[in-house]
């Protein structure tokens, strides 16, 4: 295992959920959200980029940004298994968008003094983007959580639909040899920011739910195929395509 | 005037495509222009990681240097990360001119849940409240003066 492959497993996180955001467009429940969405979307897609295009250089076997995202099969994606979740309602969609945003806020922040300045070149951009997520995701969490009873109950049915998802997030992946943050140790952060947003919105952590986990040795949900298949038809049908 | 100067001056008048009334010198997104022999280097930051106008914005430079008779280059130029702060105060006045109101204050005081005190830039009344987060860039939100009733843009402080 190796760095490459660590920066991989990142990239592939902010592909698929950037991917799973954007199915939004054009199908918001409010205009407003219809801007959100694909601008949340390009945050997350935007990394990526970045993301791919370093692990390529750093496994040193000539593949760019193209090649890692459209040419691997399920199997050799190795994002968690949170971001593929599908969207479900909109309240499962926020759900996810902070349980992701609260994770990687600090771990963007921890990662501004990475020894590797093409990462901490990314964290610096990225740790904005992720407040501001954090901050759109929480208030329709704590808005939906705290508003009607169709709206609660909705809310806490996406709790109870993702939560065993999140442990995979502090999982360690590939050795990235100290140049990546630990993620085990932001646990404390996720925490925190989940506990005040649950309060206020009046949804209750469940307890005694198992963790599920795989993604990270391209072990994936029935639905990351499906996002792939569509995500991956043009580059494959038209090789060497351009915008 | 050195050839170092006179490509800066040709690669800084490049107006953003997407807010056509600040160059990329003002936004302070065009971090440097150096003469690498003879050919003419910029470095460029983006201001989102998934600002669509990156590549446009790159070009555009380019272009204009060649334009100016050089042989052009752009860097990406990722750290330190562009930040809101670096929009001159130049480009500060002539967004407000524009309909759009700047960043209000330095970047990263931003509470975790409070959309920020922004002021119309019609009117400049103080009474204005958040209509969306997000707005047709990835750089901005939309706002609305309660004051004059203008809906206006706010470029958002990162």
């Amino acid at each position: 295992m190796a760095l490459w492959e660590a920066v991989l497993e990142l990239a592939d996180d902010h592909l698929v959920l950037g991917h799973r955001v954007s199915e939004w467009c054009g199908h918001a429940p409010m205009l407003e959200e219809d801007l959100a969405m694909p601008n949340m979307a390009l945050d997350l897609i935007g990394t990526a980029r970045t993301l791919y295009d370093h692990a390529g250089a750093l496994e040193g076997a000539g593949r760019d940004e193209n090649r890692l995202a459209y040419f691997r099969d399920e199997r050799a994606y190795v994002n968690c298994l949170l971001v593929e979740r599908p969207n479900g309602d909109f309240a499962q969609t926020m759900l996810r968008q902070l349980y992701f945003a609260a994770f990687m806020e600090p771990y963007w922040r921890q990662a501004l003094h990475s020894s590797d300045a093409v990462i901490a070149g990314v964290a610096g951009k990225a740790v904005k983007e992720m407040a501001y997520h954090i901050r759109h995701a929480g208030e329709w969490v704590i808005r939906l959580g705290d508003g009607t009873e169709e709206s609660a109950r909705r809310m806490q049915s996406a709790v109870r639909a993702l939560h065993g998802y999140t442990g995979e997030l502090f999982e360690a992946g590939a050795d990235a040899g100290g140049v990546l943050p630990d993620r085990a140790a932001l646990r404390g952060d996720w925490d925190r920011v989940i506990g005040e947003v649950f309060a206020e919105a009046g949804l209750r952590q469940p307890d005694g739910v198992p963790m599920q986990s795989g993604g990270r040795r391209g072990l994936h949900g029935e639905g990351l195929g499906h996002l792939l298949a569509e995500m991956q038809s043009l580059a494959r049908a038209h090789p060497g395509a351009v915008w | 005037m050195s050839e170092q100067a006179r490509a800066w001056a040709a690669a800084a008048a490049v107006p953003d495509p997407e807010v056509p009334c600040v160059t990329v010198a003002e936004l302070g997104i065009l971090r440097w222009v150096e003469m690498r022999g003879a050919v003419a280097v910029a470095g460029v930051s983006p201001t989102y990681s998934g600002c669509p106008a990156t590549a446009f914005i790159e070009m555009a430079i380019e272009a204009a240097l060649c334009q100016a008779g050089f042989e052009a280059r752009i860097e990406r130029v990722l750290s330190p990360a562009w930040t809101t702060d670096w929009i001159s105060d130049e480009g500060r006045e002539k967004l407000r001119a524009y309909g759009i109101a700047p960043p209000e204050g330095p970047a990263g005081k931003a509470a975790l849940f409070s959309a920020p005190e922004v002021s119309c830039p019609r009117c400049g009344s103080r009474d204005t409240a958040q209509i969306s987060a997000f707005g047709s860039t990835a750089c901005k939100a939309q706002y609305q003066c309660r004051a004059c009733a203008e809906p206006f843009d706010y470029f958002k402080c990162i």
